[in-house]
């Protein structure tokens, strides 16, 4: 009888009201340089392991250039490629995407929806990985716990590939 | 330095690679370890040289060259020259997973002496009989068996094409040959014939070395069970070899075997 009290706390809080949610905030920098290329960027939710729990938003060029299949250029991701990329079967439905110019894009994902799915309580790190065509490559990580009790917000800053991104949690 | 004298270095560099360390290094450089996308080449270098990756000295044949790809059946390479110091070639990775590039040699090497004047000579078991005359003096035979490597992944890496085939020395990865990073040790056995080669010195070194003023080679060594660990300092494409020495000769001229294991490994910044 002594295990109720945490039971019930449990119970609580793997049966939430409202779906939990991460709201995510990503920002590509403009680059002053003569020849640009969008970023191919992706976005992934990694355990302490670095295994993936969720593959977010995968960005990259959908058509074949006279440099070949887009998808030819995605090892550059070289983490995303690492830790999950590569074993994927591409497209993935509502996690490929276009490339994105410059500017600020907010990003909603949602407990129990595709492509978050269903994370189980713990620790995490959101990762946003971004890599430029005769550019640079950086990655950006952003440590949370899910789904917290409170409202979390997060940020981090990207040095050159990356501006700033922020996660918002609502429990 | 003489032609002929020139020839023999070269010789005794591909097909004995001698425990000395001045030994020339054979090579692969792929164009690319990791590849993706709806039509994946990679484009390969083969050489010997002294300066890793610089091709200076001599091309390596291509016809020794195997591909195994990531079914465990043989690939073709394409587009295959040799020029003066490098030979090149293309392969298309038609299928998912990891392909092993390799060039393979076995051989007998001998040397004697007929008429006062020193001799050598290469070849197989078979031909050794009837290729050194019976007024040889001084004929010494050893026997070589060289592997120079390296891997190429397309999408994830897999396991199939790296399978051991039990013959002279051979490298199994524990880590993935084309998944290294630097900062990560990586652990890697080396077989003799199949079974765990201990107690072999490794060696790596990274390439570029023109633009620096040591060769800053890692050093490991086998344990009982052939394992070693390397950790890269910094990312690059890296020679790593390992020599030994037994008498399973395979030839009854032959009273030593000389082994050699090379693979070109690239390890990618985190």
């Amino acid at each position: 009888m002594r295990r109720l009290p945490f039971f019930c706390c449990a119970l609580l809080l793997a049966a939430p009201l409202a779906a939990a949610e991460l709201n995510l905030a990503v920002q590509i920098p403009e680059q002053n340089v003569a020849e640009y290329h969008r970023p191919y960027t992706a976005i992934w939710i990694e355990r302490a392991d670095h295994s993936v729990a969720a593959q977010l938003a995968a960005w990259y060029a959908q058509k074949d250039s006279k440099e070949g299949a887009g998808s030819k250029w995605l090892p550059d991701l070289r983490q995303w490629w690492r830790r999950g990329g590569r074993a994927l079967s591409l497209p993935v439905d509502g996690v490929s995407g276009a490339t994105r110019p410059a500017g600020q894009y907010q990003l909603k994902f949602v407990e129990g929806q595709a492509p978050l799915g269903t994370l189980a309580a713990g620790d995490y790190v959101l990762v946003v990985e971004a890599a430029r065509e005769v550019g640079g490559r950086e990655a950006v990580r952003v440590p949370f716990s899910w789904p917290g009790t409170a409202t979390q917000h997060l940020t981090a800053q990207g040095s050159r590939e990356l501006g700033a991104i922020s996660l918002d949690i609502s429990p | 330095m003489h032609k002929r004298t020139l020839k023999w270095i070269v010789l005794a560099a591909a097909i004995a690679a001698p425990l000395a360390a001045q030994a020339h290094k054979m090579w692969l450089l792929p164009s690319a370890t990791n590849v993706a996308g709806a039509d994946p080449w990679v484009t390969v270098d083969a050489a010997i040289s002294n300066d890793l990756f610089h091709p200076d000295h001599h091309p390596a044949s291509l016809d020794r060259l195997v591909i195994i790809a990531p079914d465990g059946q043989t690939a073709k390479p394409a587009n295959g020259i040799t020029g003066k110091y490098r030979s090149v070639f293309d392969l298309q990775l038609d299928q998912q997973g990891t392909y092993k590039l390799a060039l393979v040699s076995q051989g007998l090497f001998a040397s004697y002496e007929l008429d006062g004047q020193k001799k050598r000579w290469r070849g197989s078991a078979d031909e050794l009989a009837t290729a050194i005359p019976k007024a040889a003096k001084r004929l010494q035979v050893t026997a070589s068996s060289n592997r120079v490597e390296t891997f190429v992944t397309n999408g994830k890496p897999s396991d199939a094409a790296l399978k051991p085939g039990g013959q002279g020395l051979e490298l199994v990865p524990v880590t993935h040959v084309t998944d290294l990073v630097a900062g990560e040790p990586a652990t890697f056995q080396l077989l003799l014939d199949g079974e765990p080669a201990s107690g072999l010195k490794v060696t790596a070194i990274a390439g570029a070395i023109r633009y620096r003023n040591a060769q800053d080679e890692l050093t490991a060594q086998t344990g009982k069970d052939g394992k070693f660990r390397l950790t890269w300092p910094h990312a690059g494409m890296y020679w790593v070899n390992a020599a030994a020495e037994d008498n399973h000769s395979g030839s009854k001229l032959a009273d030593k075997r000389r082994l050699s294991y090379t693979a070109t490994l690239e390890v990618l910044p985190e």
